[in-house]
C-alpha cells in the first residue's frame, strides 16, 4: 500500500560499484544480487582474495595496501566506475563514506553516490557547524566549545571554562578516532597533540573541538532515513552504549528501558536534525543520554550507513541497503512512519582481531582457523505486523506486535586463511540475533558466540560471552563506562587448566602425528608407535599456559591398546591426576573425540623467525564455548640460543604489536626519565605510545619512523640509572 | 596397474585362504596356550628388568648431572609415534655370573629418524659407565658381548642400507680386558672398519657425544661422517687425565682437555657444539634430515596391509612349548599373513617342507616352513621353490620346526646328502633377503637349510619357547649311550645341552637378533621386508654399483 504503483516508480541501477572492502561490501553485494543488480568491487593489493573480491560480478584492483594509496584514491574508483559501466557508488562504512569531495567529484561526473549530498556531509562531517544547525533546528546539544580558533591556549582556556572532565574531539571525526578525555588540567596538553596528531592523519585535519565529558553516558542513536521528496523517516533507535577504547563492540535495538514517550521524543528530534540539513538516504543521528537527568544531547549525525544497521534491519523486518538503493533510484522511502514495525529485540556483536585482556589493543594476523555458527537468515526476516490493518497515519508509537521466531545472522568478509592486516580496521565478523525479547535474543548470541572460533589472531569473543552472560548487562543497566565499572565481572582470573583439558590436549599431539590410514603405507609408517615385546610407547607432554612465566605441566601418555591411553597428568601444585583407558581418536584433524565430548583443537605455530622466543601454541575449545590457549614450550636450548641472540636488558621498549612507528621521541644518548613517551606505534589506525619503565640513557634506537615493525622488535633500549628502580 | 593387482587378488581369494581348523576349546589347545603364555610372561618380565638399564639409582645419577637417559636419549631422536625394533635386548642375560649387564650394556634397534629408518645404537652408561668391557674378571665366554651387539647392528645396518646413529657415551675398550676386546677379527677395532666401510659404501655414520668418550671410543665420533657434542658434558680424547700425567706430567682437566668448546673451537674433532642432550639430538635429526639420496627412501609395499583372518593370540595354543609335539605350519602362516592367504607351491609333494607365497604388512614373501622331518623330495621342493623367489627377487621367509634331514639306509641310498646339500646351496647363494623365524626346533642341518644364523638371514628371530642346537636332547643322549660307556656323564650333559640349547641362551650370546612374542612376528618380519624393500630400491638407484653389499652371484655347482 505504501509502495509507488509500479508504474511511476524508477527503476533501480543495472550495476554498482562497491567502493569498500570486508564485511559492508558484502553485504551491499548481496542486496545487490537480490534485486538483480550487477556489482563491481575494488579492492588493494592485500586483498586480492578477499570475499568481496569473489563476490562481485567483476573486480578492479587500485593500488597497493595502504588505504590512502587504494581505497581513498577517489580518482582510481571512478576510473574503475567509467571502465565498469557501473552508475551509482555505494561507499560502505568508514574510507570515503563521508568524504563530501568524492560525492561531489562523482555528482561532476554524472555517478550517482548512494549516500547524502555533499552538502549534508559537509554540514555534519564538521562538529562545530553541525552543532550550530542543531541548536538551530531545536536538538539539544551538549555544552562546549566549537570554535574555529585552534590555539591550543585558547582550547585549554575553554576547557576550564566548561569544567572537566572534558572530552576533545576531531572536528571532522568519527569512529573514537581523534577523541581523548581529560579528567585534568595536567593531561590536557598532550592529548590534545595526540588527538589532532590522530585526526590529521585519519580525516587530513587537525580541527578539534572541546566539550562537557557526561559522566555516566549511554550512547543512544537513531537510525533515519530520508528520500529526494522530504521524506524522513526513523528506524527507531539503538543503544550502543557498552564501549572499549571509545568503539562500540556490542549494539541493540531497540535500547533498553526507554518509555515510549522518549523513544518518541528521540526519533522525533532526529527527524529534525535529518531535514535541518535536508538530508537523503540513510543516515544516523547519535545522541548521548545522561543516565542521572534521562536528558539527551545531540553529538553527531553519521551520514552513511553504520556497522551496527543490523539490528535496526532485524527489528524492523527491512533491508537498509535496499532503502539506499531505492532512495538513491530517486524513489520515495518504501514506508511511512506509522508503518515501520518495532518487533522484538536485537543485539550485535562485533568480533575483533585485539586482546580484551591487554586493555583491547588490536591483533593482526592470518586467520589461520575460523569456524561459525550456522547462520538462520541472510537478510532480516520480513515483519508482517498483526494490527498493519488499523495502522494509523498519525501514531507516534511504533508497531511491535509481529510473530517472530529467533534468528541469527552472521556478517563476515573474510574466510578462514585472510589476513586481518595492519593496515585496516581489525573487525573479523558480526554476529547478529533476534529474539522475541532481549534474553532470548542474548541467550541466542552467547550460544552464537560459544560457537564461533577463530584462531591466528587473538579476539575478543570470549570477552563478548562473559559482557552477554553478565548480570548487569542482562539487566540492561548499560553505560558508556560499563566495562570500567564492571571490569572484575569481565575479567575473571583465567581458571586454571583442568587435568581433562591438559589430557584432551596431551591426546590431540600424540594422535595428530599418526599419518592418515589407507593407502600403500610402510609398516614404519602404518604401525604408529609401535613397540614389541610388551614394551609400550610412553610419551610426555610438557604444557604451559600461554604466557612466558607459567610453570610447564607435564603429561604422560602410555598408548595401551589400540586408540586407548593411559594419561597422568602431573601439574605444578597439588596431586597428579590419573586416568585409565582412556579412548580418544581425531574425529577430523581439528577435533578430539575424548571424554565423551568433542574438543575442537588448534595448532598455531610460531613464525619461524621467532622460534627462539616462542613456542607452538595450543588452542582448545572445550565443549562449552571456553577458549584455553597452551603452549609447547620451546626446548630449553632453544630458548638458550634465543637468549644469545636477544640479550633483554632491563629498559628496553619492544613492539606489543605489529605496528607503524609514528614517531621515535628520542635518539642515542639522551637522558630519559621514567613515564616519558619514547615511541609512537600505530597499528589498526589507533596510536600507542610507549613510555620508558625506567630513568636512565638511551643505549640504542632499533627502528626508525614510518617503519613497520613485527611484534616483539626491540625499539629502544634504554639503561636504567643506578637508582632508578 | 593397482586395480590389475586387485583384480587377480579377488580371482586368488577364495583358493588361497588358509581354513582353520584349530579348536580353542580342546583341552590340548589350553594347555600348549597356558604354557606358551607362562614362557612369554617370563619373557616380558625379563625385558623389563633389562629395559631398566643399570636401575634407578644409576639413572638418578645420570639425571642430576643434567643429562637425559639412554632410553630418553633414544626417544627424543625417534620420530613420534614410529616404531622402533629393538635388537637382542636381552645380549649378555646371565652371560657373566654375579654380575647383571643389561642388554650389554648399549641398546640398539631401527627407529625412524626425521622419516628415514636408521640403525640407532645408543651407549647406556647406567650400565658400567657405558665401557665396552668384557665386564667380568672371569668371563665365562671370551667373546664381549656389547661389542658383539655393536658389530652386528652394523652388520644389518650395511645390508639395509640404514645411516647409523651413535649417541656415544662410553669409556672405551677396559685396558685390564684387552685381550677380549682388542686383538681379535671381531673385537673393538671391528666397529670402526665397518664406519669406515658403510662410509665408503655412502651409508651415513653421524656420532654424537653425550659423555665421555675416550681411547678407542674417541674414534666412533672421530670415524663418523659427521658429528655432534654436547657442551660441558661430552668429552673427547684418547687418554683421560690421569693417563695425560702419568704419560707427560701435564695436569689438565677433562674438559680442557677433550671437551666440546676445545673440540669444536680448536681441534675440528667435532661438528655441531650441542647445549645439552636434547639440542644434540635435534642437530642429528637435522643431519639425517638433510641426507639426500643418501638417506634412503621410502618403498611402500605392494598391495594393501589386510590383518590375518585369525587372531594371532592363537598362535600359543597351537604352538605350545613342547618341541615334540608336532603343529601344522600352516596355521602358523593363517595367523602371520595378510588375509591369511597363502598360494602355495608343491603342496602335494614333499609335504614336510611347506612353501607357497604370501604378503606380510603389504609385502610380498616367500615362506618355507617345516611340517616335519625333510625328505629328499622336501629337499629338492624348497630347492625349487628358493630359485624361484631368488628369479623373481621376492624376498624368503623361513619359519622353522625342524628336526633335521631323514637319516637311515633308505634315506641315504636316494642320495638325501645331495638332496639337502642342494638346499643349503639354494639357501646360501640364493640372491635375495632371507629372513628367518625359529618357532619351534632348529636342529642339526636343517638349521643350515632352513637359514640359520650362519647362512647370514637379514634377520633371525627365536620364539621364547624356540630351542637350538645340533640334535635334539633327547635324541642326543640316546647317542651319547651308544657311543659312550659312561652314563654317570649323559644326565649331566643332557642338562647342559638342555640349558644350551634354549632361545634365553642363545639370544644372551647374540646367535640371533632378539626374541619375540608369538604375536609380534607379523609386525616384526612386516618391518623388515619394508627394510629389505628399501635397501634394494636404493641398491637399484645407484648409478655407480661398483661395491655393493649384495651378493650378486649364481648358485655355483649344484650336485645332481
Amino acid at each position: 500500500v505504501h509502495n509507488l504503483s509500479l508504474s511511476t516508480r524508477r527503476p533501480h541501477f543495472d550495476k554498482i560499484l562497491i567502493a569498500n572492502r570486508g564485511e559492508i561490501a558484502c553485504r551491499v553485494i548481496r542486496t545487490a544480487k537480490k534485486l538483480g543488480i550487477k556489482t563491481v568491487s575494488v579492492y588493494s593489493e592485500a586483498d586480492a582474495n578477499s570475499l568481496h573480491v569473489l563476490e562481485a560480478d567483476e573486480a578492479y584492483c587500485i593500488g597497493p595496501a595502504p588505504s590512502s594509496e587504494s581505497y581513498l584514491r577517489i580518482d582510481k574508483i571512478i576510473e574503475v566506475s567509467r571502465k565498469s559501466g557501473a552508475q551509482a557508488v555505494h561507499p560502505g562504512y568508514g574510507f570515503l563514506s563521508e568524504n563530501a569531495k568524492f560525492a561531489e567529484r562523482l555528482a561532476q561526473e554524472g555517478i550517482v553516490f548512494i549516500g547524502p549530498p555533499s552538502s549534508a556531509i559537509v554540514s555534519m562531517g564538521s562538529k562545530s557547524e553541525s552543532k550550530n544547525i542543531m541548536l538551530a533546528a531545536g536538538v539539544p546539544c551538549v555544552p562546549g566549545y566549537h570554535g574555529t580558533n585552534q590555539d591550543p591556549k585558547r582550547l585549554f582556556s575553554e576547557a576550564e571554562k566548561i569544567g572537566y572532565p572534558v572530552l576533545i574531539k576531531a572536528i571532522h571525526g568519527g569512529g573514537g578516532k581523534g577523541m581523548r578525555v581529560v579528567s585534568n588540567p595536567s593531561e590536557f596538553m598532550d592529548a590534545l597533540e595526540s588527538a589532532k596528531r590522530e585526526s590529521l592523519k585519519a580525516f587530513g585535519d587537525d580541527g578539534v573541538l572541546v566539550e562537557k565529558f557526561i559522566e555516566r553516558p549511554r550512547h543512544i542513536e537513531v537510525q533515519v532515513f530520508a528520500d529526494t521528496m522530504d521524506g524522513v523517516v526513523s528506524l527507531w533507535e539503538r543503544d550502543c552504549s557498552v564501549q572499549r577504547r571509545n568503539q562500540k563492540i556490542i549494539e541493540e535495538a531497540p535500547a533498553p528501558g526507554l518509555s515510549p514517550e522518549l523513544r518518541a521524543d528521540l526519533s522525533e528530534k532526529a527527524v529534525a536534525a535529518a531535514r535541518a540539513v535536508h538530508y537523503v538516504g540513510a543516515g544516523t543521528v547519535e545522541f548521548i543520554f545522561d543516565k542521572d537527568t534521562q536528558k539527551f544531547y545531540f553529538m553527531e549525525m553519521n551520514t552513511r550507513l553504520q556497522v551496527e544497521h543490523p539490528v535496526t534491519e532485524m527489528i524492523t523486518g527491512l533491508d537498509l541497503v535496499e532503502w539506499q538503493l531505492e532512495v538513491a533510484a530517486g524513489n520515495p522511502l518504501p514506508l511511512t512512519q506509522s508503518a515501520i514495525p518495532l518487533v522484538g529485540h536485537a543485539f550485535e556483536a562485533r568480533i575483533y582481531a585485539e586482546n580484551p585482556r591487554n586493555d583491547f589493543l588490536p591483533d593482526s594476523g592470518s586467520l589461520l582457523y575460523i569456524s561459525t555458527p550456522i547462520p538462520t537468515h541472510t537478510f532480516a526476516p520480513s515483519l508482517t505486523p498483526l494490527s498493519s490493518g488499523t495502522a494509523q497515519p498519525t501514531r507516534r508509537e511504533a508497531d511491535t506486535s509481529s510473530v517472530i521466531a529467533p534468528s541469527l545472522r552472521l556478517e563476515q568478509g573474510f574466510a578462514q586463511g585472510a589476513q586481518i592486516g595492519v593496515f585496516y580496521d581489525p573487525m573479523i565478523a558480526k554476529l547478529i540475533a533476534h529474539g522475541r525479547d532481549r534474553n532470548e535474543a542474548l541467550r541466542i548470541l552467547r550460544r552464537a558466540l560459544e560457537e564461533y572460533k577463530v584462531v591466528g589472531v587473538s579476539t575478543n569473543i570470549e570477552f563478548l560471552r562473559t559482557l552477554a552472560g553478565n548480570e548487569a548487562f542482562i539487566q540492561g543497566d548499560v553505560e558508556t563506562g560499563f566495562i570500567k565499572k564492571h571490569y572484575a565481572e569481565l575479567f575473571p582470573p583465567v581458571p586454571e587448566p583442568s587435568p581433562e583439558l591438559l589430557a584432551q590436549a596431551a591426546l590431540y599431539v600424540t594422535l595428530r602425528d599418526i599419518p592418515a590410514s589407507g593407502g600403500h603405507l610402510s609398516p614404519w609408517t602404518s604401525l604408529g608407535a609401535r613397540r614389541f615385546n610388551g614394551d609400550v610407547h610412553e610419551r610426555t607432554v610438557t604444557f604451559s599456559k600461554d604466557e612466558p612465566s607459567a610453570v610447564p605441566t607435564t603429561v604422560k601418555l602410555r598408548s595401551t591398546s589400540s586408540g586407548h591411553f593411559d594419561i597422568t597428568v602431573a601439574r605444578s601444585s597439588g596431586p597428579s591426576t590419573t586416568f585409565t583407558s582412556v579412548y580418544a581418536r581425531l574425529t577430523s584433524p581439528n577435533t578430539l573425540a575424548a571424554f565423551s565430548q568433542r574438543t575442537t583443537i588448534v595448532s598455531q605455530l610460531p613464525s619461524p623467525a621467532l622460534l627462539s622466543s616462542t613456542s607452538e601454541r595450543l588452542h582448545i575449545f572445550s565443549a562449552n564455548g571456553a577458549k584455553t590457549t597452551l603452549a609447547l614450550p620451546a626446548p630449553s636450548w632453544l630458548l638458550s640460543l634465543g637468549g644469545d641472540l636477544l640479550a633483554t636488558s632491563k629498559g628496553g621498549l619492544r613492539a606489543p604489536m605489529p605496528s607503524l612507528v609514528v614517531e621515535v621521541k628520542v635518539a642515542v644518548g639522551e637522558k630519559v626519565e621514567k613515564g616519558q613517551a619514547v615511541v609512537v606505534l600505530e597499528s589498526m589506525k589507533t596510536e600507542t605510545v610507549l613510555r620508558s619503565e625506567v630513568a636512565g640513557v638511551v643505549k640504542a634506537v632499533g627502528c626508525t619512523k614510518g617503519e613497520m615493525v613485527e611484534e616483539g622488535r626491540e625499539l629502544v633500549d634504554i639503561e636504567a640509572d643506578a637508582d632508578s628502580y | 596397474m593397482n586395480s590389475l593387482r586387485r583384480c587377480t587378488r579377488r580371482k586368488l581369494h577364495h583358493a588361497s585362504v588358509i581354513p582353520s581348523l584349530v579348536s580353542t576349546s580342546s583341552p590340548e589347545f589350553r594347555k600348549r596356550a597356558e604354557s606358551m603364555d607362562t614362557i612369554v610372561a617370563d619373557l616380558q618380565t625379563k625385558l623389563a628388568h633389562a629395559r631398566q638399564g643399570g636401575g634407578p639409582k644409576a639413572a638418578e645419577r645420570m639425571q642430576s648431572k643434567g643429562k637425559r637417559l639412554p632410553r630418553e636419549r633414544l626417544s627424543l631422536l625417534l620420530d613420534p609415534n614410529t616404531p622402533f625394533l629393538e635388537l637382542s635386548p636381552l645380549a649378555a642375560h646371565g652371560v657373566y655370573p654375579g654380575e647383571n649387564i643389561p642388554g650389554a650394556g648399549i641398546i640398539t634397534g631401527i627407529g625412524r629418524v626425521a622419516g628415514r629408518e636408521c640403525m640407532i645404537v645408543v651407549n647406556d652408561a647406567t650400565v658400567k659407565g657405558g665401557s665396552y668391557y668384557p665386564l667380568t674378571a672371569t668371563p665365562v665366554d671370551d667373546d664381549p658381548k656389547q661389542v658383539k651387539k655393536h658389530i652386528r647392528a652394523q652388520e644389518i645396518a650395511r645390508e639395509n642400507r640404514l645411516p647409523c646413529i651413535y649417541i656415544v657415551e662410553s669409556g672405551g675398550a677396559a685396558l685390564p680386558h684387552q685381550a677380549n676386546v682388542f686383538p681379535d677379527r671381531d673385537h673393538f677395532g671391528r666397529i670402526f672398519y665397518n664406519m669406515a666401510q658403510m662410509s665408503a659404501l655412502g651409508i651415513p655414520q653421524i656420532a654424537s657425544v653425550h659423555g665421555i668418550s675416550v681411547a678407542g671410543g674417541a674414534y666412533v665420533p672421530a670415524m663418523a661422517d659427521e658429528n655432534i657434542i654436547v657442551r660441558e658434558q661430552g668429552r673427547i680424547f684418547l687418554a683421560g687425565p690421569p693417563l695425560v700425567k702419568a704419560a707427560t706430567g701435564e695436569e689438565i682437566d677433562e674438559e680442557t682437555l677433550g671437551g666440546g668448546q676445545m673440540h669444536s673451537c680448536e681441534s675440528g674433532v667435532t661438528d655441531h657444539l650441542a647445549r645439552d642432550d636434547e639440542h644434540a639430538i635435534a642437530i642429528a635429526r637435522g643431519i639425517v634430515g638433510d641426507l639426500g639420496a643418501a638417506g634412503g627412501s621410502v618403498v611402500p609395499p605392494a598391495a594393501f596391509s589386510e590383518d590375518p583372518l585369525y587372531p594371532p593370540s592363537e598362535l600359543h595354543g597351537i604352538v605350545g612349548t613342547d618341541p615334540r609335539q608336532p603343529f601344522d605350519m600352516r596355521d602358523v602362516i593363517a595367523r602371520i599373513v595378510d588375509g591369511s592367504r597363502f598360494r602355495e607351491f608343491k603342496k602335494e609333494y614333499g609335504p614336510t617342507i611347506v612353501t607357497g607365497f604370501a604378503h606380510i604388512l603389504g609385502y610380498e614373501v616367500g615362506i618355507i616352513a617345516n611340517n616335519g622331518i625333510l625328505f629328499s623330495p622336501s629337499a629338492l621342493k624348497a630347492t625349487h621353490f628358493i630359485q624361484l623367489c631368488s628369479q623373481r627377487q621376492i624376498p624368503l621367509l623361513f619359519l622353522v620346526n625342524v628336526t633335521g634331514y631323514m637319516v637311515g639306509s633308505k634315506a641315504e641310498k636316494g642320495g638325501i646328502a645331495k638332496d639337502g646339500a642342494k638346499m643349503v646351496r639354494a639357501v646360501a647363494c640364493a640372491n635375495v633377503p632371507k629372513f628367518t623365524v625359529i618357532v619351534g626346533g632348529s636342529f642339526g642341518a636343517g638349521n643350515y637349510g632352513m637359514a640359520g644364523r650362519a647362512y647370514s638371514p637379514r634377520f633371525l628371530w627365536m620364539w621364547p619357547n624356540a630351542k637350538v642346537s645340533v640334535m635334539g636332547s633327547g635324541q642326543l643322549s640316546q647317542v651319547m649311550a651308544t657311543v659312550s660307556r659312561d652314563p654317570s656323564q649323559h644326565a649331566s650333559l643332557k642338562a647342559e645341552i638342555e640349558s644350551q640349547s634354549t632361545a634365553l641362551y642363545s639370544t644372551a650370546r647374540l646367535w640371533d637378533d632378539g626374541i619375540i612374542q608369538p604375536t609380534d612376528t607379523r609386525d616384526v618380519v612386516g618391518l623388515g621386508l619394508a627394510l629389505a624393500a628399501r635397501g634394494r630400491a636404493d641398491m637399484h638407484g645407484l648409478a655407480h654399483t661398483h661395491s655393493t653389499t649384495q651378493w650378486e652371484g649364481g648358485f655355483g655347482v649344484f650336485r645332481m
